[in-house]
């Protein structure tokens, strides 16, 4: 099992009425509610987080894209990626990921990765999301229906970057390029291994399939609801004749883990009401551009997750709990809870958010220490006869520099 | 009016012919032809009518080849070619005027007249158009209609989307429709028209609805400064659907010249 600890860096100053005065959370949301000066604080402070994670045994630390989004702070998850990079020395590195479509040229994701790889020793897991249609339409203005021709396009120029060894042409329908030769060039060859987020999308199910990557469900409806979908990829992984390791799936859940189930109420649920209730408030025309999702995919009942049915309206702690959107309570239910999930789905990497919502610092390292110390050494042996699938992780280099080893200043030199 | 297919370059094309007269083909905007049945047999009272359906739209197929304004521009170019006329009357509303006015522009000798009908293609940034993309069916009417009630019956705009059946039906329809017409319109409607508006040789007719709140009489004016022998004809008391609010008055407008 591997366990990454996932911040998706919500701003935590949104207002007590935000729901009432804002149509959405994301695209148009109210500029006005940023103030940089506190964020100089929040930044900081999720940077720390990041790096107390790194220190209690999760296997990697997590960073991922949005756009114009209030609870996302990551335009740039390579920023984010590279500070943690200098600050940390063993952890994995996951980006997940850099919207490739969005680059122009793509190779700019296959450069940074690559100084990434470099910086880091080779900890980066790489990830490629199509990304949503807030970001990927709405704030960057993609055409939706030529939005997954674009992605493609953008992974096969990134694929041949990194395995190709001279300078090449590309000519693509949204790139040409007369020259590709990356410098630098990722440590891990020929690429690091990659992760890619779906939301359902059965051609992104075979996408992963086809290329030997890691397919994740990053939904915050928890994994009762996941079960249909990941069912679907399981069924058609078997259908293509592929192994059915658990480290090809990989599925983000909220956590928090306190002494007693009732002692995990009173400390988490007012921040998981902020998530739930304020964070989630996206306006449905937004959530899902036409032509964004391909006919096939809705034909099959995959719609977007940001725009329920039943909206995501005043969803109480026990709705929450009950429905499985959170995981929370003592170590031994969320043990419990955590290996049904497991099991359940199939997955050998978790995404645990495990800050939530406007979740303060103490909150947050509380429960991830308590998730560290108690539950996830007893959930790291669930898969044995896969202990040796190393496919979808990266692999370091034996021996690495440690950030600030110049040597001693010298009178003369 | 009779519906059947033809055959183009790349896909099949269902478009409704009926009348007798001189040829005048007619590009439907972003929401199909549905709300126009009544325009189209109004107008084949004078001419011989051909309307297309573009690749998404009805039994239309959709078409991966079909990517930028170009694109749009040659496939109406394939369709006239394909039904075999000459020297046609090009007529657009919305999306379909933007559409016949690209291929009045590209081929400027082979129109016999060009109407734009509260046409897109054109952006003033003191005047944005709505973001069609990101409107729910429910707020459409306001944009659409001078009466909005009316105009919602009709468009059944108030449809309960809670039934999962009917809603997936809805979604793929409009993933189709608005799918195909994202190529050209999103996210802003400006392909770059303005700039080749100065080689349309055809006698020109623009017609819009006083009070159209999509595109609104401000590009009729923006049309005709880059038109300057356009002729402009106000319809009082009509939205966007101007051809569904006021058919006798757009058709008789259409065929006063």
């Amino acid at each position: 099992m591997k366990f990454t600890w996932f911040n998706l860096m919500p701003w935590p100053h949104l207002p007590d009425d935000f729901r009432e005065k804002n149509r959405s959370v994301w695209v148009d949301i109210d500029s006005k509610l940023f103030d940089p000066e506190k964020s100089h604080e929040v930044y900081n402070t999720y940077f720390d987080l990041l790096e107390y994670a790194a220190t209690l045994g999760f296997d990697a630390i997590g960073a991922n894209e949005h756009h114009q989004n209030g609870y996302g702070l990551m335009p740039s998850p390579n920023l984010i990626a590279a500070g943690l990079a200098r600050r940390t020395e063993d952890v994995a590195l996951l980006v997940l990921g850099a919207s490739i479509a969005l680059y122009n040229p793509p190779i700019r994701v296959a450069e940074e990765f690559a100084m990434l790889d470099c910086i880091s020793g080779g900890r980066l897991i790489a990830g490629f999301p199509v990304g949503t249609s807030m970001d990927t339409n709405f704030c960057y203005g993609q055409i939706p229906a030529l939005t997954r021709e674009k992605y493609r396009e953008a992974h096969e120029l990134i694929m041949r970057a990194w395995h190709e060894r001279e300078p090449f042409a590309f000519n693509g329908r949204y790139t040409k390029l007369r020259y590709v030769n990356i410098w630098p060039r990722p440590i891990q060859q020929p690429h690091p291994p990659i992760h890619i987020p779906g939301g359902g999308s059965i051609e992104t199910y075979d996408f992963c399939i086809d290329n030997t990557y890691s397919y994740s469900y990053l939904s915050f409806t928890g994994y009762l609801r996941a079960k249909m979908l990941l069912q679907g990829y399981w069924e058609r992984v078997a259908a293509r004749n592929a192994d059915t390791s658990p480290h090809r799936a990989g599925f983000a859940q909220t956590i928090c883990v306190a002494d007693t189930d009732a002692e995990a109420e009173r400390l988490f649920a007012p921040h998981v009401n902020y998530f739930y209730n304020r964070c989630l408030h996206v306006y449905p025309g937004f959530a899902d551009a036409p032509g964004y999702r391909t006919i096939k995919t809705i034909q099959k009942g995959v719609l977007s997750q940001y725009a329920p049915l039943a909206g995501f309206d005043n969803l109480t702690w026990k709705d929450l709990i009950e429905g499985g959107h959170v995981i929370a309570g003592s170590p031994e239910t969320v043990r419990q809870r955590m290996e049904d999930l497991i099991k359940g789905l199939h997955v050998g990497n978790v995404f645990c958010l495990m800050h939530v919502g406007d979740m303060p610092a103490e909150k947050c390292m509380y429960s991830t220490k308590l998730f560290a110390e108690k539950v996830m050494p007893r959930l790291r042996n669930i898969f044995p006869e896969y202990a040796d699938d190393h496919r979808f992780w990266c692999k370091p280099m034996a021996k690495r520099v440690k950030a600030g080893s110049l040597p001693q200043m010298q009178e003369t030199v | 009016m009779e519906l059947k297919t033809i055959q183009t370059a790349h896909v099949p094309v269902q478009y409704y012919e009926g009348g007798q007269g001189q040829p005048l083909v007619y590009f439907h905007g972003a929401g199909g032809l549905d709300l126009e049945q009544g325009f189209l047999k109004a107008l084949a009272e004078k001419y011989h009518v051909y309307a297309p359906l573009l690749p998404g739209y009805g039994e239309s197929e959709e078409c991966a080849e079909l990517r930028d304004m170009l694109d749009f521009t040659l496939h109406g170019w394939d369709v006239v070619d394909a039904l075999g006329i000459k020297n046609p009357i090009l007529a657009g509303h919305s999306m379909g005027g933007m559409i016949a006015a690209e291929m009045a522009a590209i081929a400027p000798h082979d129109v016999s007249r060009l109407v734009l009908i509260a046409s897109a293609g054109l952006w003033l940034d003191d005047h944005p158009i709505p973001d069609l993309f990101s409107t729910m069916p429910f707020e459409l009417p306001k944009y659409l209609f001078h009466d909005e009630a009316a105009g919602a019956k009709a468009m059944g705009a108030n449809i309960e989307l809670t039934d999962p059946a009917f809603l997936q039906v809805f979604l793929v329809r409009n993933a189709r429709q608005l799918g195909a017409a994202g190529k050209i319109l999103f996210p802003i409607p400006d392909r770059g028209l303005r700039d080749r508006l100065y080689r349309i040789k055809a006698k020109t007719l623009l017609i819009w609805g006083e009070s159209d709140k999509l595109v609104p009489p401000v590009y009729a004016q923006a049309f005709q400064s880059a038109l300057p022998h356009a002729r402009l004809v106000m319809i009082k008391e009509a939205g966007h659907m101007v051809t569904f609010e006021k058919t006798g008055e757009v058709v008789s407008a259409l065929s006063a010249q």
